[in-house]
């Protein structure tokens, strides 16, 4: 029975990526705090995890040679503008506090991610060596 | 892994809140300096803050993310108050005209204190998300240790 990473690093993978992108977007939104007319922009992370789970579910059946097999990240995450709890006068949509909070979830929701994956390599290895 | 993307955001924040501060120190030093003809005053100067077009700084960053993604803060022009400068009668003053007037800039010191301070939060917040990714960044090159 030979080993295979898709089943065992399961959807943490998939999980660190999205993160990861996530934190690029959260910090653009807080670097561009003070632009006028910047709107900001979040993933929408419950969205992508359900499209992720339809798509392993349902996986298009390839019955031709010539069919392109879907990537691993079959669904694309898609920026959805933030809906502003205060308008503000310049046109800006960043609200500086609540955008820190979700970078500082993001990167613990990360390193919780992280710590999942790294259990499964900890249990290839051991399955690997034997002891 | 896209998270040198992070770095090269707030390092962009830095840099353009360090212009803004730049701005504010130098409004604040020439707020007193008179001058004898409105065209030799100084005038209060500000930075235009905008944010760059993601497919101008690197088109595979966020290559799903659509064309409209941004990425980034870049100070595109520094634009000079257009308020009107102080007129005062000092006919003492070596810098008066013939009438015995002088120009004062238009500096609003109240403004710029203010404007100092939102500007030094801005970049601790830049440096939080930065030390943020340097963390995650660790933690990813342990993977598997």
């Amino acid at each position: 029975m030979a080993i295979n990473f898709n089943n065992a690093l399961g959807i943490h993978e998939q999980a660190l990526q999205l993160k990861v992108k996530r934190s690029e977007v959260l910090a653009n939104n807080l670097v561009n705090a003070d632009t006028p007319n910047f709107k900001a922009r979040d993933i929408d992370f419950q969205a992508v995890l359900k499209g992720q789970q339809g798509a392993t579910s349902t996986r298009l059946q390839a019955t031709h040679s010539r069919h392109i097999a879907p990537s691993s990240l079959a669904f694309e995450p898609q920026l959805q503008y933030r809906n502003p709890l205060q308008p503000s006068l310049d046109g800006n949509t960043v609200d500086e506090q609540v955008e820190m909070t979700r970078f500082a979830k993001n990167t613990m929701d990360f390193q919780a991610s992280f710590q999942f994956l790294n259990g499964r390599f900890k249990g290839l290895k051991s399955a690997i060596r034997g002891d | 892994m896209s998270l040198s993307g992070v770095f090269d955001i707030a390092g962009m924040g830095m840099s353009a809140q360090s212009i803004r501060l730049n701005s504010t120190a130098s409004n604040l030093a020439n707020a007193q300096a008179a001058g004898s003809s409105e065209e030799e005053t100084y005038r209060a100067r500000h930075p235009v803050f905008s944010s760059v077009a993601q497919d101008l700084l690197s088109p595979s960053a966020i290559p799903s993310m659509g064309d409209q993604a941004s990425v980034g803060l870049q100070v595109v022009d520094i634009v000079e108050s257009t308020e009107p400068l102080e007129q005062r009668y000092e006919p003492d003053h070596p810098n008066a005209n013939d009438e015995g007037y002088v120009f004062y800039p238009n500096v609003n010191v109240v403004e710029e204190m203010a404007d100092m301070i939102s500007a030094s939060r801005s970049f601790q917040v830049n440096v939080e998300v930065m030390n943020s990714a340097k963390t995650m960044m660790q933690r990813l090159l342990t993977l598997g240790q």
